[in-house]
């Protein structure tokens, strides 16, 4: 669509720009501040140049959450984008049961956070939850709170569980714009079940894969309560992700100098990956001619 | 042919030779067998840890943990009384309830003009600031925890319901923009055009005229401010003391204090997917435009 220049647009902009800026650019200056400063207390503070950013550059500490965080959205990306396209290939594609599985699947997304810890929690418990108390039964040793592999698991099987009818929604309303005429084109020419997911359906859902992937990357790499809840970042630091170490450390210790040095790096860190995203994805839509 | 659980989706092409099964009664286009027992799994994986919350919250706190059981032996609605009848436990959803929906009003009136605005015209800087907005979405709630503590309590609304809803802002109007932008591009232009020509002024094209043509597009928006607010737990609990505290950050508290409650948490626990389940219901043939921003 060809879009009018208009420099007047600014003011219908400008609401946003106001609240955004309320909400994101003083919360981010006093961030900026506190990472260049130190303290004794009493509020008095001195110009500390960049020895946070130094410091936290060389702790092990930030590199290991930053490693485990890595890994870990590695791995839910992993299993929840393919995931999330086989589910959505086997959706019916309308009437009732059509909206049955679509409510469904979207319960998992609008429960608080806290709540879906809490139900992992209880689910992975020995004695009184269903997975844990089965796994026991069946003689496989299973406890998240001492167990390294076992508190993985329970992290990642609790985030395919929330987010894997995020990816699914959205393959779903990918596949559901493509045209019957362009099926029965590849039936014409007699194209395998696999060329049809790989010619037709892979292309026409690659914007909103695009959209489910980074949608997925960034909460992934944000995430807070869900294993905080389950795990409290243990045993030891095994599920401590980047959030969970900067709370500790900004809440829990007070550090301001290196937690807002640690903020902002990950801030950077997210932006980067994101724009790279955000990159390809215009793309794509500049592809389609929109 | 092939089972349809090695060919996945293979349903969905009309005119497929498997599709003219006597039980298709006239065009449904899936196969019964193989997609159903798919999706019969995946939906089984979705509900068993949540009809688990369910049956704890059903269960006295000795039956469950004494014997295991599948269902509950003695069934009782004590934990969901406790809740509703004490002030200190429902005034939490009250509280939750006011700042999400104060948070969606705010958002999607300031993003509609907004999301107007990047969808018809194009101005300095246009591209930019939308990255700008979608960086907001990006940031980590962490990381703005602490300064939005100070931010608050140094402007006097800490432990108000405006602060919440004011702080969750921070990542519901850029999704808000977001998604309404991508409704609207879906509007043709002649239609702004032939209402200038016939004299509407433009606020009130945009509330009668436009408003209406993406009516699905702004509930979409308001179902995802509703939810993201709904959900999240780190800032709200991080601006809120006794007065506006969620039932989120109750559930936390109030079971640490009174030893493990299992009953009263696990039926807090439901009840906070009831809300949820409610709005869905409501937007349920546009959750999966929605959640594609509106961009198919």
């Amino acid at each position: 669509m060809n879009k009018t220049v208009n420099q007047k647009a600014w003011f219908l902009v400008l609401p946003v720009l106001v609240l955004v800026a309320f909400s994101a650019v003083i919360p981010l200056m006093t961030v900026v501040n506190y990472s260049v400063q130190d303290t004794f207390g009493n509020n008095v503070f001195f110009w500390a140049g960049l020895d946070w950013f130094e410091q936290m550059l060389e702790s092990e500490r930030m590199w290991n959450a930053l490693g485990r965080q890595l890994i870990f959205s590695g791995i839910i990306l992993a299993i929840e984008v393919p995931l999330g396209i086989f589910v959505a290939l086997n959706m019916p594609k309308k009437g009732f049961w059509a909206s049955f599985c679509l409510v469904l699947m979207s319960l998992p997304l609008l429960i608080p956070w806290n709540v879906v810890g809490t139900i992992w929690q209880i689910f992975g418990r020995v004695d009184i939850g269903l997975l844990g108390y089965t796994l026991d039964k069946l003689g496989i040793s299973y406890n998240y709170t001492q167990d390294f592999v076992a508190a993985w698991a329970t992290v990642i099987v609790m985030d395919v569980w929330h987010w894997t009818s995020l990816v699914a929604l959205l393959a779903y309303a990918g596949l559901q714009s493509i045209p019957d005429a362009y099926y029965q084109a590849a039936k014409i020419d007699q194209a395998s079940r696999w060329s049809v997911f790989r010619y037709i359906e892979l292309p026409k859902m690659a914007g909103v894969l695009m959209i489910a992937i980074l949608l997925r990357f960034m909460d992934s790499f944000m995430i807070y309560t869900e294993p905080f809840v389950v795990t409290g970042g243990g045993p030891g630091n095994a599920t401590t992700f980047l959030s969970i170490d900067l709370v500790k450390m900004a809440l829990g210790q007070f550090d301001l100098g290196p937690a807002a040095a640690f903020s902002i790096m990950y801030f950077l860190v997210i932006l980067l990956i994101s724009w790279v995203f955000y990159t390809v994805m215009t793309n794509l839509d500049k592809r389609e001619g929109r | 042919m092939t089972d349809a659980t090695s060919a996945p989706g293979a349903a969905s092409i009309p005119g497929d030779v498997s599709a003219a099964e006597p039980r298709a009664r006239t065009r449904r286009r899936f196969r019964p067998n193989g997609s159903a027992v798919v999706m019969a799994l995946y939906l089984i994986f979705l509900m068993l840890p949540i009809y688990w919350l369910l049956n704890m919250s059903l269960k006295t706190n000795t039956e469950i943990l004494g014997a295991f059981s599948l269902w509950p032996q003695n069934l009782t609605l004590a934990n969901y009384a406790k809740i509703l009848t004490d002030p200190s436990w429902y005034m939490g959803y009250v509280n939750s309830l006011i700042y999400v929906v104060l948070n969606t009003v705010i958002s999607v009136a300031v993003a509609l003009p907004a999301a107007y605005a990047f969808s018809r015209y194009s101005f300095l800087g246009d591209k930019h600031l939308f990255f700008w907005l979608l960086t907001n979405r990006m940031a980590p709630p962490a990381v703005f925890a602490l300064p939005f503590f100070q931010l608050y309590s140094s402007v006097g609304l800490f432990d108000t319901h405006i602060a919440v809803a004011l702080a969750h802002c921070l990542f519901n109007v850029p999704l808000a923009v977001w998604i309404l932008e991508g409704f609207m591009r879906g509007v043709p232009r002649e239609i702004d055009e032939t209402a200038y020509i016939d004299g509407y002024s433009f606020p009130r094209f945009f509330v009668k005229i436009f408003m209406p043509l993406i009516a699905s597009g702004i509930g979409v928006a308001a179902f995802f401010c509703f939810m993201f607010s709904w959900v999240e737990l780190l800032l709200s609990r991080t601006l809120t003391s006794v007065d506006a505290k969620p039932i989120a950050a109750t559930m936390t508290r109030t079971v640490s204090a009174s030893g493990l409650d299992w009953g009263v948490l696990a039926a807090a626990g439901v009840l906070t997917i009831v809300p949820g389940a409610l709005v869905i219901w409501f937007v349920r043939n546009y959750i999966a435009k929605g959640f594609a921003l509106g961009r198919v």
